[in-house]
């Protein structure tokens, strides 16, 4: 079977990909800049003291923006696929936060850092390989048990049960775990750091952003190449359509769920890591937050999420570092708020915006 | 409503249940009067005799009572957003909030203000009814889901403003040392010691907002949002302005509970952002879909049955398994797991018995489109992206066709 192009795709990818990766470039060397000179103007450093500060803040805010991207991909596939908004899905990045401090916690048996790196490769890789695929396959069950019954309900049906399913992820944590803060091992070594023009840049941080990257174009590979990912993206685009053509529906709606279990999981392994504590309700701010990214970005769209999720990661890092971390959620919501009024489509969408 | 009531002739006069419904229909208000006065001297009454003397005090049970009122008026006003406009609202208690912090800017030491109680309560419905006009106008423009996601997003930023700006509100302390509504003329002065006056008010609050919002939902508009939940490019296509007409399900939701706000901190005497958090929200939600999506004594009564299940039952089952002493279970606090039982109630509701415990009629109908559908759910040829199944609209509209439109009951 010869390779079928999606309408959207542009004749050259590599040509694409490569301008945007310039335009990544530029607005995060944009951020940067911006950032010192805010550094600077409103944060009282002066200017040789704001540019270390704004490098190091930078890189943060990329690995943020890189557990948000993660998060927002499951959001906006399922979305794309089934148009719910499944408001359990941060709910699973939580438990996949929980999984992975368990598994390494019972492991380690206790917090330190591991400075050994064969070591710390093999106890990163065995938490990714322990935590996906019982992230991966929970989030497909939700979705076989609850969600599955209720598609052809009316719309209000299955957008109300997943914030029942939101409710109990919570509930579980929250009986099982307590409700305080839980420590999470930081076996990344947290002092590991590159020195560059007077800054300390963290390797956990640019570790978080590569894991990030290799996982979000292992994602597109899968997506754009393979035979799966094509009926993922024909059943997205029409599914009576795609089911005349001998696409399973339910098999792909149930790999949309698994991979974005899979990539929640991730991006809950390396929140422990990157803040060293888990709570029972990470999930609804991360949620909320990576769902105003999926929607900046255009949701149902996947470069849009990865996009709107290092813009949140931006914004929020940026606010944090002024000292005004207290009114991140109050930003978001405003970003929010702004692009359902101006942009509704988000950056790259052009499923939504109909009415009704 | 005149159109309405003639054109309900098929049911035969001889069956006195029947009969019974005609009448209750042609006079709503008054029956809604009516059966609150029974209801309430019942509920004056039950206290006093076992097994409800045994639990408590009569006057914590009316207090208890009053409390559920502000329950039920929440219930009743996300009604309308859910049940009747079929829109999702999931930061509910965000209005709430602000009919509390109303009410205590304009009666509290920390605002030096000492407003009339009655005025102040429609002054604070009000001001959440700016607020949800303020914040439903540019997301009802789009599909329903964006509602969902906005007004998660606005329940969650409000109480974090009431707590950051801790100028203005105090922060996490909030504002405490509300004063009391003034004595009112029948139901004398109200104090922490005796609930009762505070009961009575809560019923009459509530018994006015059921007339209110049953005429509503007989009315025009009801008509239009039941139109625009069903089908809203048919409405839209039959001359329903479809953006104004949810923006008001909205507005009134938000109404609602301002009102319910009022009563609250009023009765309180305190306000503080953690009494607002999403789990109030999600209650509320919990208690409209037990309740009955759609039937307003449905919800008003789930409302009554949870709060009842949330404050009394669940601590009494505390006490009685700590009496029996049975090893195992004496160290759970039945408290922690309640709103794990809403969750796992709500997905089992919306799985199982969609139209709730006292179901609208109409609604019933609605939430078993699939079933009607031919073939079973998992039946790969039939597939359709949610909600939007075709041929759903049509084997609903044939269904619909056969009865009296607007004979909900």
């Amino acid at each position: 079977m010869t390779a079928i192009a999606s309408p959207a795709a542009q004749p050259n990818p590599l040509s694409r990909g490569i301008r945007m990766t310039v335009i990544a470039v530029v607005a995060v060397v944009a951020y940067m800049l911006i950032l010192w000179v805010l550094l600077f103007g409103l944060g009282g450093r002066t200017v040789a003291n704001a540019f270390p500060e704004a490098l190091q803040q930078t890189v943060n805010a990329l690995s943020i923006g890189a557990i948000y991207a993660l998060i927002a991909l499951g959001y906006t596939m399922v979305y794309g696929i089934i148009e719910l908004i499944n408001f359990a899905h941060g709910d699973i990045f939580m438990l996949g936060a929980f999984l992975a401090t368990v598994f390494i916690a019972g492991i380690t048996g206790n917090n330190d850092a591991v400075t050994n790196i064969p070591l710390l490769i093999v106890l990163l890789l065995g938490a990714l390989v322990f935590t996906m695929p019982i992230i991966g396959l929970l989030n497909v069950g939700i979705e076989r048990a609850v969600y599955r019954p209720l598609r052809h309900a009316p719309r209000l049906a299955p957008l109300i049960t997943a914030v029942g399913v939101s409710f109990i992820l919570q509930n579980v944590a929250l009986t099982i775990a307590g409700s305080g803060d839980r420590k999470s091992p930081q076996i990344f070594p947290l002092d590991w750091t590159i020195p560059i023009g007077g800054a300390q840049v963290s390797i956990l941080s640019i570790f978080i952003f590569v894991l990030a990257m290799l996982l979000m174009l292992a994602l597109q590979a899968f997506v754009s190449r393979t035979r799966l990912g094509r009926a993922m993206r024909a059943t997205a685009q029409d599914q009576e359509a795609s089911a005349l053509m001998g696409v399973d529906a339910n098999q792909t709606i149930s790999l949309t769920f698994l991979i974005g279990g899979v990539l929640a999981a991730a991006a809950g392994l390396v929140w422990g890591l990157r803040f060293g504590f888990v709570r029972f309700d990470l999930g609804f701010n991360s949620g909320l937050k990576a769902f105003t990214a999926a929607v900046l970005g255009g949701i149902g769209n996947i470069t849009g999420a990865v996009i709107g999720g290092f813009i949140i990661g931006f914004i929020e890092n940026g606010a944090a570092s002024l000292g005004y971390s207290r009114w991140s959620e109050f930003l978001v919501f405003v970003i929010l708020t702004l692009v359902l009024l101006f942009k509704p489509t988000g950056i790259l969408g052009q499923l939504t915006g109909d009415r009704a | 409503m005149t159109a309405m009531t003639s054109a309900r002739p098929t049911t035969g006069p001889s069956s006195p249940r029947a009969r019974l419904q005609a009448f209750a229909h042609l006079h709503r208000s008054a029956t809604i009067i009516a059966s609150m006065v029974l209801i309430t001297v019942a509920m004056i009454l039950l206290p006093q005799v076992p097994p409800l003397s045994f639990i408590q005090r009569s006057d914590a049970w009316y207090d208890t009572f009053a409390n559920a009122g502000v329950f039920i008026l929440l219930a009743m006003g996300l009604n309308v957003v859910v049940g009747l406009a079929g829109l999702l609202d999931l930061g509910y208690a965000a209005f709430f909030a602000i009919g509390s912090y109303t009410y205590a800017y304009s009666n509290s030491p920390f605002s030096h203000q000492n407003l009339p109680f009655l005025p102040m309560l429609a002054v604070g419905a009000a001001v959440a009814a700016v607020f949800g006009i303020a914040l439903g106008a540019p997301t009802l423009r789009l599909r329903g889901d964006y509602l969902a996601i906005m007004t998660l997003g606005f329940g969650e930023i409000v109480p974090i403003m009431f707590l950051n700006l801790d100028k203005w509100t105090e922060g996490t302390n909030g504002i405490g040392g509300i004063f009391r509504p003034e004595p009112l003329p029948l139901l004398g002065e109200f104090t922490p010691l005796s609930p009762f006056a505070y009961y009575i008010l809560s019923v009459m609050i509530v018994t006015l907002a059921m007339i209110l919002l049953y005429r509503m939902q007989d009315s025009r508009i009801g008509r239009a949002w039941n139109a625009i939940r069903e089908d809203e490019l048919a409405a839209a296509a039959n001359g329903i302005n479809t953006v104004t007409t949810k923006l008001l399900a909205f507005a009134i939701g938000a109404t609602t509970a301002g009102f319910a706000g009022v009563f609250n901190a009023s009765k309180l005497t305190i306000v503080s952002p953690e009494q607002f958090l999403f789990a109030v929200s999600f209650s509320v939600l919990a208690m409209v879909i037990l309740g009955g999506m759609g039937n307003i004594w449905g919800v008003a009564a789930g409302a009554f049955v949870v709060y009842l299940i949330q404050i009394v039952l669940l601590k009494q089952l505390n006490g009685i398994v700590e009496n029996l002493n049975v090893p195992f279970l004496t160290k759970v606090n039945f408290l922690d797991y309640q709103y794990l039982l809403f969750g796992i109630a709500l997905v089992l509701m919306m799985l199982f018995r969609p139209e709730g415990l006292f179901p609208s009629q109409r609604r019933r109908r609605e939430l078993h489109i699939a079933d009607e559908l031919e073939g079973p759910i998992d039946e790969p040829g039939v597939i359709g992206s949610m909600g939007e199944t075709p041929g759903a609209d049509e084997t609903f509209n044939e269904a619909a066709g056969e009865d009296v439109p607007g004979h909900d009951r």
